[in-house]
């Protein structure tokens, strides 16, 4: 850290007009519809905006009286939660295992990172075809083989369960190729050294190469739970729409189900300022005490 | 050479840009897909060529809710298309929004020609009218639930496949033969649960879903449907899902799919369904009533109208509107509503639509299909059986759908669901009233 160089220019406008079309692309693209969202989010009005009244934070009041927003932030964290850790947990299982072979590794890495290219929608409408309550090859099986009753349009539990698995999915190809880039950063005298000493595969793995791996661990955790919070949009709408009985309402669903389904436009603004207030503190945290433990 | 590309360029632009001139193009945004989709665009195709002066062009801007999102947009944008097919349950929404939308009356009284209100049947023209009878939105696609049945498992479980049930008690007992006998795995399902259950049962039976004529009477209106006929109707439900005789297979179309694979023996769900699942089905099923509560007085009344009507915006120029005018005349015309019936499973909005399908002999040769018109001409629909028509219905909708599955879980009692229902949708209305002050 102390020993980091800097070179200065010394021309005062070069900068600022290298930077101009950056600025001028988050003006107009972020800030102006955050502010807009803001001035909105203090409003009443109808639909097609005919009748507008200021109401300060009215909208804001009525949210967090409202038990199910509540509700939605603990399923928004619940559902983060599961996809994070279930993500991140099959990735470096699959990224250990392709590390550890060595015949057919280049195969292995192509086949896992391949659902990456599947569109979050197109994942969901592929796994809601497979567990769909009337026609799902899968429901068919777990009715047949295990004599399950698979309906996740009426189970919350088994809503979750689909919702998390068609979003984990699609990320464990990410998770993967980070995992499998810090694994093979890892020296491998380190784990040579611990082999001579008597060390088995799930020793070595446990002791010297987990821990080596941590600052990779810390930043997909952050890039995962941010993936669960705003990119399982598609996967949600595609499968099950927030049900059962809101089950699977998660906060970026509900701004969309109450203001471009419902038209409640003051209401879903207030909505997203909120949500804008937790991808700001979600960025500092990242920035703040994770960034600089991550070793490039 | 460089003058005669320009000239041919320059010819070529006026060729294709001197129809414009004499032809008003009039924009109709629309929700409709597949069959739907060619049919408005094969009416659209015959109203130009049927005249000269006017190109109504059809734009498919996705699903009912996309649609509408997309026109109310485009109007704050100040680009409103000039005809937007709006869904039933946006109707409040749009006749809220006074000034942004022109009423049909007024379009037909300002360019001098006549809609006949009388010439369409009563549900669906009382439901699109203002508290004074006058049309405000173009009534256009319109279906009703009916109850379908699979007349060989009805066989298998011993009973008349002739003789379906009439009221929800019969369902309740077949359903018990069916599920005894083992003539289908799942009993009876229906699609669109809060639209058939409650709002068109409430009609059905003829009792109150909101106070002020089911929100007809202005945006003052509370949600009465947890009165005890709705409640000993969702608890009858809540009991068969708990013994296995009722299977929920989710909130729209999904269950209809059940149905037509053979698994379920009986499902309620709207009129329109009739194609897919005759395409489908690789049994012989029957189309009959919608069951209705035995004890509720006056029951069967008559059923309410889904589906979605057209919206005219303001501010648009006066050959426009004669163009639109003259457009929804040709709409209504006894020809083009028959096909459109007989075609997409829709019900005529007009008696001579009906009349002229009935003289084709189509309903001979498709049993069934005059079931949706015969129970919305049943009786002449009263204050609680026009429809329901309230703000941020679709939102009050979900919330309904929401205590409902709570109820086919076992997790809520009927009454106790119901209530909460209430209490959540008059949330929902004082706030649209609070909007619309």
């Amino acid at each position: 850290m102390a020993a980091e160089k800097r070179t200065y220019f010394p021309t005062g406008w070069l900068p600022y007009l290298l930077v101009a079309p950056q600025l001028a692309i988050t003006l107009v693209f972020f800030m102006w519809p955050a502010g807009q969202a803001m001035w909105q989010s203090m409003l009443l009005q109808n639909a097609f905006g005919t009748n507008v009244q200021f109401v300060w934070f009215d909208n804001f009041k009525e949210l967090f009286a409202d038990p199910r927003y509540l509700a939605s932030f603990r399923t928004t964290a619940e559902f983060s939660l599961l996809v994070a850790v279930s993500g991140i947990g099959v990735g470096l299982l699959l990224a250990a295992c392709c590390d550890y072979v060595l015949r057919g590794a280049k195969l292995y890495q192509t086949l896992v990172i391949w659902p990456y290219a599947v569109a979050p929608a197109v994942a969901a409408v592929l796994w809601s075809f497979i567990f769909a309550p009337s026609l799902g090859l899968a429901t068919y099986l777990l009715k047949a083989w295990f004599g399950y009753d698979w309906n996740y349009l009426l189970y919350s539990g088994q809503a979750m369960t689909l919702v998390v698995i068609a979003s984990t999915w699609r990320q464990i190809s990410y998770n993967f190729l980070f995992f499998l880039a810090g694994l093979q950063s890892i020296p491998r005298s380190l784990t040579e050294a611990a082999a001579i000493d008597g060390a088995g595969p799930v020793k070595r793995f446990a002791t010297i190469v987990f821990p080596l791996l941590s600052p990779t661990t810390f930043f997909l955790l952050v890039v995962n739970v941010v993936y669960a919070f705003f990119e399982t949009f598609g996967v949600i709408d595609a499968s099950t729409q927030g049900g059962p009985i809101e089950a699977t309402q998660i906060l970026v669903y509900k701004v969309y189900r109450d203001g471009f389904q419902g038209l409640d436009l003051s209401g879903s603004a207030a909505q997203s300022v909120v949500l804008m207030a937790i991808v700001i503190s979600l960025t500092v945290i990242q920035f703040r005490y994770i960034e600089r433990r991550v070793q490039y | 050479m460089r003058n005669k590309l320009f000239a041919v360029l320059l010819g070529l632009g006026l060729a294709s840009a001197s129809p414009a001139y004499a032809v008003t193009e009039i924009q109709l945004w629309h929700a409709f897909t597949s069959t739907n989709n060619d049919q408005i665009n094969l009416i659209a195709k015959e109203f130009n060529e049927s005249q000269s002066e006017y190109k109504v062009v059809p734009v498919f801007k996705g699903g009912y809710a996309d649609t509408m999102s997309a026109g109310i947009a485009a109007y704050r944008a100040h680009n409103a298309p000039d005809i937007l097919q709006v869904f039933e349950v946006g109707t409040a929404t749009m006749m809220a929004a006074k000034g942004a939308i022109l009423p049909v009356y007024k379009l037909m009284q300002e360019t001098g020609n006549r809609l006949d209100m009388s010439a369409f049947l009563p549900a669906v023209a009382s439901y699109y009218s203002d508290q004074q009878g006058r049309p405000i939105s173009m009534p256009f696609n319109s279906s009703t639930p009916v109850f379908y049945y699979n007349k060989e498992a009805f066989k298998k479980a011993g009973i008349d496949p002739n003789n379906p049930p009439k009221t929800w008690d019969d369902v309740a007992i077949d359903a018990a033969k069916i599920k005894g006998t083992g003539a289908a795995t799942c009993a009876f399902t229906t699609a669109w649960d809060v639209w058939i259950q409650l709002e068109t049962m409430s009609a059905w039976d003829n009792v109150q879903f909101a106070t002020l004529d089911n929100g007809f009477g202005g945006l003052g209106a509370k949600l009465t449907f947890n009165n005890p006929t709705m409640v000993n109707h969702v608890a009858l439900l809540g009991q068969m899902a708990k013994d296995g005789r009722f299977t929920y297979a989710g909130r729209t179309t999904e269950p209809e799919a059940t149905f037509y694979s053979g698994n379920c023996a009986m499902l309620t769900t709207s009129s329109a369904a009739y194609g897919i699942i005759k395409a489908h089905a690789k049994f012989d099923f029957g189309v009959s009533e919608l069951p209705y509560d035995a004890e509720a007085p006056g029951a069967p009344q008559n059923t309410i109208i889904g589906g979605a009507s057209l919206w005219v915006f303001s501010g648009k120029s006066k050959e426009k509107y004669q163009g639109i005018a003259k457009f929804f005349q040709f709409l209504s015309s006894p020809k083009i509503q028959a096909r459109w019936h007989q075609v997409t499973g829709y019900v005529p909005i007009t008696k001579a639509g009906y009349e002229l399908t009935k003289q084709e002999g189509y309903y001979e040769k498709n049993p069934g299909t005059d079931i949706a018109v015969k129970e919305l001409l049943l009786k002449n629909p009263t204050k609680m059986s026009k429809g329901v028509r309230l703000g941020y219905m679709p939102q009050i909708r979900n919330v309904i759908d929401e205590e409902l599955e709570a109820v086919w879980t076992g997790k809520k009692s009927a009454k106790a669901a119901l209530d909460e229902a209430v209490q959540r949708g008059d949330a929902l209305l004082r706030k649209f009233q609070r909007e619309n002050r």
